[in-house]
């Protein structure tokens, strides 16, 4: 049997009780065995897996040390860039193109000694929350492959759900991490604004976007965000401070922590998802918690000023894929001609409805009345969510509203897609973490997520919370 | 606030954000549109009087390095990844002429 936790993992590798190598192929086999059904990656990279796991062997073999996560294999949604590697973003305006340089995530990940086995399918540019806009096909739950495994990172949700992958990144910018987490049964954990760097992500709304972890259990992600996270000179959002060890917080028991529960929060989840939210409500209290009332009466126009904010600045940061320096061009006798057709050819409709929202929220005459109303949206959520941590160190919520839901449900309806993120969004408006923590199952048996928040760098008690909530159902 | 959205007006923005746009996708879409401005409807409601507009969540000050002179990308690689490329520089179609 071979070991299964990140530690375990780096242990036996750093040993010699295992190889890189081994552990490698053993994922290839299972993605040999299912990825036709789930389709989670848009390119699994088997040469460039085989030389890292090669390198991090050799570097045993020396008797160097290959890092805190030493042949432990990872998935890298498919909107971060690795050198020389496609980066899609699933979409066709960026067909044929290779970044010249490795995200911030990607140096980080190799330098601890992991080994990037795909790049995962997505919504276009992140934009959903189903993993069905993308230009590729669509991704299925593991657990189900009639059902959608959510996202927008749902290829690498269910890259670690179906075991293709030890552990993967995402990006979240309404929940598009915590929501396929959710929908396909793993850890994901969206930190700080600021926490992890954003060089090298291909940005979809600036000032929400946040890398965060999957993995199958709490320590995993917390030892993974230990080694993507910190500052970095080349995201000039980056905070610039040393973060305390994750891992470190995981021990300590949630005695005397006050957990609140938001009684004014929107409605509309399902009984069954609401059913566990107060199992965890209850395990939490039954170990030393203590649970408080909070409101945060703004959480309910979080949706509104969602999508007027991230397309708004969606808008602007797509304007960049105009066939000059990217990928996908359709030639016309002048530039503007070809900026439109190229655009046209090579974007799919949820990344052009977006784009034309947001650029209807800047117009002239529209500005104040949408884009300038949702930023002051944006300061009443925040306020309200300090408020509530004021009294409470994190807040428990579902973390989406249902269970995976069937292939196509939501239809042509982006207005029914977009409630799925009702309560994920407002954390990242305020810029807050928030981490999915697996907790039962639902309806059809499938996995139910449970969502903790924190306030600003409050990760270490997020963790401790999403550790003793993962306690619990052991 | 939330004036209907015409399709005309669509067309406009879609024009701003220079994608072209086909009779049935503006026909399709600009009821989308209109859909998800009508949820902004429940904003308008909010005095919103003396609110500071939050812009981005950790305040953050502009950041500056040392103006010293650094590796950058390599330009071969970046062009070769470009759709086309002519001394050692992006090439693209006659900037006049056409619809400005």
């Amino acid at each position: 049997m071979s070991p299964t936790s990140v530690s375990s993992v780096a242990a036996a590798v750093r040993s010699g009780a295992t190889t890189a190598t081994a552990l490698l192929d053993e994922h290839l086999a299972r993605i040999a065995g299912r990825e036709s059904e789930i389709h989670a990656f848009n390119l699994v990279t088997t040469e460039t897996a085989r030389a890292q796991a090669a390198a991090v062997d050799a570097a045993v073999a020396r008797g160097d040390d290959p890092g805190p996560l030493a042949g432990v294999t990872v998935a890298l949604k498919d909107n971060m860039c690795t050198r020389g590697i496609p980066t899609t973003c699933s979409s066709r305006i960026l067909d044929g193109w290779t970044p010249p340089y490795d995200a911030t995530v990607v140096e980080r990940l190799r330098a601890a000694g992991a080994v990037m086995v795909g790049k995962t399918n997505l919504d276009e540019f992140a934009m959903g929350s189903s993993t069905e806009n993308s230009a590729f096909g669509v991704t299925r739950n593991p657990h189900d492959t009639a059902r959608v495994a959510g996202g927008s990172s749902g290829g690498s949700a269910a890259s670690v759900a179906a075991g293709f992958s030890q552990v993967a990144l995402g990006s979240d910018t309404g929940g598009s991490i915590r929501q396929p987490a959710a929908l396909c049964g793993v850890v994901g954990v969206k930190p700080t604004y600021g926490y992890v760097s954003r060089f090298g992500l291909v940005a979809y709304a600036s000032s929400l976007d946040q890398i965060g972890p999957f993995a199958t259990s709490v320590e995993d992600a917390a030892r993974v965000l230990d080694v993507i996270g910190g500052h970095d000179p080349n995201d000039s959002t980056s905070i610039p401070q040393q973060y305390p060890s994750l891992v470190e917080s995981l021990g300590r028991d949630v005695a005397g922590l006050r957990i609140g529960r938001i009684t004014d929060l929107p409605g509309g989840a399902e009984p069954d998802v609401l059913e566990r939210l107060e199992a965890a409500f209850d395990a939490l209290r039954a170990a030393g918690a203590t649970i408080v009332d909070v409101e945060v009466p703004a959480l309910t126009y979080g949706l509104s000023a969602y999508y007027v904010i991230a397309p708004a600045e969606a808008s602007s940061n797509l304007a960049r894929f105009d066939g000059v320096r990217y990928g996908l061009r359709v030639d016309a006798s002048d530039t503007n001609s070809m900026y439109g057709a190229t655009r046209a050819a090579g974007f799919g409709d949820e990344v052009k409805r977006r784009i034309m929202l947001g650029t209807y929220a800047l117009s002239a005459g529209y500005y104040d009345a949408y884009y300038g109303k949702a930023l002051k949206v944006r300061r009443l959520i925040h306020d309200d969510f300090e408020r509530a941590y004021q009294r409470a160190d994190v807040l428990l919520t579902p973390t989406s509203p249902c269970v995976a839901f069937p292939v196509g449900a939501k239809g042509d309806n982006p207005l029914a897609m977009y409630l799925v993120d009702v309560y994920t969004i407002g954390t990242n408006l305020a810029g807050h973490p928030g981490m999915s923590v697996p907790y039962g199952t639902g309806a059809d048996g499938l996995p139910v997520g449970v969502q903790v928040l924190a306030g600003t760098l409050q990760e270490p008690t997020m963790f401790r919370v999403g550790a003793a909530l993962e306690r619990s159902m052991s | 606030m939330t004036d209907r959205i015409t399709e005309q007006q669509a067309a406009k923005v879609a024009h701003l954000a220079r994608l072209d746009i086909t009779p049935d996708e503006l026909e399709r879409w600009t009821p989308q549109l209109e859909g998800v401005l009508e949820h902004f409807a429940d904003i308008d409601a909010l005095d919103l009087s003396g609110v500071e507009p939050m812009t981005q969540p950790y305040p953050l000050v502009n950041v500056l390095r040392d103006d010293v002179v650094r590796p950058g990308l390599d330009r071969a690689e970046v062009l070769a990844a470009a759709p086309a490329a002519e001394d050692g520089r992006f090439r693209v179609p006659p900037i006049l002429g056409g619809d400005m």
